[in-house]
């Protein structure tokens, strides 16, 4: 690597390296960053990082505390509690990542359509968006659970059903002030039709201050998931997530209290990662978002 | 103002309409035959038949939704599968607890929150404001599950401060107090973060106008400015936007009820999705839907009354 010429160095920045140094000019923005990216490289890297298998089972080894061998100690079954909070990541980043964008995808769909469409449709939508954000997120959680048995599909379909409507909400608004900008107009009379309008003017001007509500979504996403594998209507056992590592400690929380501690630090790290990331973002990027908020 | 309160309680209605209706779907869309689950597989095709006709799940998909809604209205739930006691009966049985609950949620908010967010106007800008306010965002970020099993596991289990599990004794005043301080403190820590930030961000508003500048151009000391003046007015927004966030505290609630294992409606539902017991589920569903409904019914009509700019936008 050569040092950057002078003109190079001297060049003018452009509006996303600004945005980029403001983030890091925060120090709760870089501390947000830096856990983000431990926990994705946690992550990407889960089977080299983890020193156990996370579901091999070793019944002698049971409810050790935490040693040199077993960082977080073992589970009721003997199971490593550290490699099951590593693999525990991928599946919180997984479950954040799918839900989030077909939560996008289909509230931006029919946002764009309440936005644009006739006004009955436009009522139809805002009333069924209304009514599902009406449920306590928890108690829609438990119903679904009720009807379609605990997995992880159930809890994508609950984060879907909960966030798309939040954001076709905002999609709507957006695209209802857009309707009537004078550039959209003149568009229609040079013969546009709906298609062409919507993608190739209202989603560039909407997906951007979407993309930043979303990432601050993540950690509530991360904690829909922990909270249901918790309950045991999440991931299924075996697979590790924070949730299930929380519940096996909760069962033992007489005797082993590191499960318990183990279980919970990563969700602790992560939603305040994501959450001080977020917050810088969205100052560095559109100050102005912090009031629909 | 008549007519947006008019407006608003229609949208409330349809909204509790609609939600009737999604649960009746869902449990159409439920793999299945209800006589075949509810009988085991002894069942005789008679027997089946005669269920069905008492369930009155012969009758066309209309007819039987026009039932369920006519039942919901006079308050009947259905019957629960196991007990055989009223649904309503047990619902409203249990409500009360975590009305409790999420009240003293709110009141945990409310005792921290405020003065947090009035410190941190009086000392803004400074590190102290700065630190108050990463306080507030880590508060309203932490899952409040994690922090109701990081308590229960500190405070109930290693120390042995406070009850770990169950409301307390009946008639026992004190007792029921001394069980509910952690899970409330659970579920309220979130609000207090939340809270923090809007005082302050009101209060600074508020520090602005003339008669806060008069009151400092008679020498008032600023804490006294501060609490005596200006959080009257500061409080205003905040205290209507506590309607929406009961929401949030019902979920908390839920996870804090299972977590120290309190009788509520939460720990209702969770242990009814366990067994699969719908009329259970749905019922209780219903309830906390229309109560949280009937909330933000409130806090918009509440928010609308003091601020005449809110009506023109329904």
């Amino acid at each position: 690597m050569s040092a950057p010429t002078f003109e190079e160095a001297t060049a003018p920045v452009p509006q996303r390296r600004s945005a980029l140094r403001h983030l890091l000019a925060d120090p709760l923005g870089r501390f947000g960053l830096t856990l983000v990216l431990v926990i994705l490289l946690t992550a990407i890297f889960a089977d080299a990082i983890a020193p156990y298998n996370p579901t091999a089972i070793a019944v002698p080894n049971r409810l050790q505390g935490p040693s040199l061998a077993h960082l977080f100690g073992t589970d009721q079954l003997g199971r490593d509690v550290f490699s099951r909070v590593v693999l525990g990541a991928r599946i919180a980043l997984e479950v954040a990542l799918v839900a989030i964008t077909l939560a996008l995808a289909v509230g931006g769909a029919l946002g764009l359509a309440a936005g644009y469409g006739p006004r009955w449709l436009d009522g139809i939508l805002v009333l069924v968006f209304d009514t599902i954000r009406s449920f306590p997120t928890i108690m829609f959680a438990l119903a679904l659970v009720t009807l379609i048995g605990p997995s992880l599909e159930t809890v994508i379909v609950v984060v879907v059903a909960t966030f798309a409507p939040s954001y076709g909400r905002i999609v709507r608004t957006q695209t209802q002030a857009l309707k009537h900008a004078e550039f959209i107009l003149a568009e229609r009379s040079l013969g546009a039709g709906a298609v062409r309008i919507l993608a190739v003017h209202a989603v560039p001007n909407i997906v951007g201050p979407l993309f930043i509500l979303a990432s601050m979504d993540v950690p509530v996403v991360i904690t829909i998931e922990a909270g249901l594998s918790f309950l045991g209507f999440g991931v299924r056992p075996p697979t590790p997530s924070w949730g299930t590592v929380l519940n096996d400690g909760y069962a033992f929380i007489g005797n082993t209290p590191w499960i318990i501690l183990a279980g919970g630090l990563p969700l602790v790290l992560s939603t305040l990662g994501f959450t001080f990331l977020g917050e810088a973002l969205r100052d560095a990027i559109d100050p102005r978002l912090r009031k629909e908020i | 103002m008549f007519l947006f309160a008019l407006r608003r309680s229609a949208l409330a209605c349809a909204i509790i309409f609609c939600a009737i209706a999604l649960l009746f779907g869902m449990i159409y869309i439920v793999p299945g035959d209800p006589a075949s689950v509810a009988l085991g597989p002894l069942a005789t095709p008679e027997i089946k038949a005669a269920f069905r006709a008492q369930m009155g799940l012969d009758q066309p998909v209309t007819t039987q939704f026009f039932i369920f809604l006519s039942h919901v209205f006079t308050g009947d739930l259905g019957i629960d599968l196991f007990s055989n006691r009223r649904v309503t009966e047990i619902v409203f049985e249990a409500l009360p607890y975590t009305i409790a609950l999420t009240a003293s949620g709110i009141g945990w908010a409310i005792a921290l929150g405020v003065p947090l967010g009035c410190w941190s106007a009086i000392h803004r800008e400074t590190w102290l404001d700065r630190i108050a306010g990463v306080f507030a965002v880590a508060a309203i970020a932490v899952p409040s599950f994690v922090v109701a099993l990081y308590a229960l596991l500190l405070f109930a289990v290693e120390l042995n401060w406070f009850p770990a599990i169950g409301a307390g004794a009946r008639g026992n005043l004190g007792d029921q107090l001394a069980h509910l301080v952690l899970p409330s403190f659970a579920i309220g820590l979130g609000w207090v973060g939340y809270l923090a930030r809007l005082v302050r961000a009101s209060m600074l508003e508020v520090l602005g106008e003339n008669h806060i500048r008069t009151a400092r151009a008679y020498g008032l000391p600023e804490r006294r400015i501060v609490f005596r003046y200006a959080l009257r007015l500061a409080v205003l927004p905040t205290v209507t936007l506590l309607g929406v966030g009961i929401g949030n505290l019902l979920s908390g609630a839920v996870f804090a009820e299972i977590v120290f294992a309190r009788p509520g409606a939460g720990k209702l539902v969770f242990d009814a999705v366990v067994t699969r017991n719908f009329p259970i589920v749905s019922g209780a569903v219903l309830v906390t839907t229309a109560l949280f409904t009937l909330c933000t019914l409130a806090s918009d009509l509440l928010i609308a009354w003091l601020d005449p700019r809110v009506r023109a936008n329904l």
